[in-house]
């Protein structure tokens, strides 16, 4: 099973949900797939154990061999190839690594390079296996190193802590979930960023709920919509000055067994949910 | 010799656009004749990416030698420099002022980009 935990709006509590409920059920799997700025692993403290760099493949030019036809520069959706004058020249940060211009060459005058986006690193914090991509500095390629990341789920329970936003990363965060587990708070921009989240979700024909973080703050904005749209809140963390600093201190919530329970109820909730979704 | 100008509309009147991938319309201006041909450059214009490197390839397959533009970025700059065009950054006025200016001789080749990429 995979339970990706996204939100839209960001700092709504995604790595606290996700963290949480992965602590919380047995043989889990966490993977942290906001690899612009991963932070899972200052609540779980794993002991890392592998590191592997990731990497894409580019085209690079045999200039012996190429004729400079421009298939290749035709086919690119990305603008990576430039055919001008007598030269052929490659963006590769421009790349998406979709292989089209290996493809197309008539002359295979492309080699195949590669190019460094970032590494993936997987450890274990108590029984729980985690999972950490990290993008290179001033990298914007992010979704084939969460391609790279998700290639450890595993069998068992896996939970996904995505990036914030509705965009590449996050959708290549969702693809392939069980479910999709939106934290929001209930305040203007985290209602307007849910709504977004969800249009993205629906398209993915993902079954999905909510959890409201901070509630009894800001307004009741939230709770309306999700009546309205029949979305299940499965869960409301309140806005409590003793889980802010549990947070601030890099705690676990749910080492105190009441919210281990509640989070237990959370992923008994949402099997239940996926479940449902997978019979019909 | 054929100049590239990056302009807002499709006559020699109008007026510069000072963006070069994104330009809603390059001109391609016979600098002897002022005969001129008019591309659209909406479809450049609205690529998620790699607008100047697009545009830089159409100016180029058209026998443009030199572009006259407000500014001009990294990716765009190493395209035309490897396609051996020359480049004249921070031009502005109409197409027409502009292709005169450059017939005068007052204009000097850019070294570079005058602006960052996009992300």
């Amino acid at each position: 099973m995979i339970i990706s935990v996204a939100s839209g709006k960001g700092g709504t509590g995604k790595t606290t949900v996700s963290t949480n409920l992965a602590y919380s059920v047995q043989d889990a799997t966490i993977l942290d797939c906001d690899v612009e700025a991963p932070n899972a692993h200052l609540f779980l403290k794993p002991v890392i154990k592998d590191v592997v760099k990731a990497h894409v493949t580019i085209p690079k030019v045999d200039e012996k061999i190429c004729n400079l036809c421009k298939k290749c520069m035709d086919i690119c959706q990305f603008s990576a190839i430039a055919v001008i004058g007598k030269s052929l020249l490659v963006f590769p940060e421009l790349c998406h690594s979709c292989m089209g211009c290996f493809e197309v060459c008539p002359e295979d005058a492309l080699i195949k390079d590669k190019r460094l986006i970032g590494s993936v690193e997987s450890g274990k914090s108590e029984d729980l296996n985690f999972i950490k991509g990290i993008l290179k500095t001033g990298e914007s390629m992010s979704p084939p190193l969460i391609k790279r990341v998700r290639e450890h789920q595993r069998k068992k329970v896996n939970i996904i802590d995505a990036p914030p936003g509705t965009s590449c990363p996050v959708i290549a965060s969702m693809t392939g979930a069980d479910f999709v587990l939106m934290v929001t708070e209930p305040t203007p921009f985290g209602m307007h960023d849910l709504k977004l989240a969800v249009e993205a979700v629906k398209l993915l024909n993902i079954p999905y709920g909510i959890v409201i973080n901070r509630s009894g703050k800001g307004d009741n904005e939230v709770n309306k919509y999700a009546e309205k749209e029949n979305i299940p809140v499965l869960m409301e963390i309140p806005f409590d000055r003793k889980i802010a600093e549990l947070y601030s201190n890099g705690e676990i919530l749910a080492k105190e067994p009441v919210w281990k329970r509640k989070f237990k109820d959370l992923f008994n909730k949402i099997s239940k949910l996926a479940e449902k979704e997978a019979a019909i | 010799m054929k100049i590239a100008v990056t302009s807002q509309g499709a006559t020699l009147e109008s007026k510069m656009d000072p963006r070069f991938g994104r330009a809603a319309y390059i001109m391609i201006v016979d600098s002897e004749t002022m005969a001129f041909e008019v591309f659209d450059n909406s479809e450049n214009a609205n690529a998620l990416k790699g607008a100047g490197i697009k545009t830089s390839v159409l100016i180029s397959e058209n026998g443009a030698k030199v572009l006259l533009t407000g500014y001009c970025g990294p990716n765009a700059f190493k395209t035309l420099h490897t396609g051996g065009l020359k480049v004249v950054n921070d031009v502005n006025g109409s197409v027409k002022e502009a292709v005169l200016a450059f017939n005068d001789g007052i204009f000097t080749y850019s070294e570079g980009p005058n602006k960052d990429g996009h992300w």
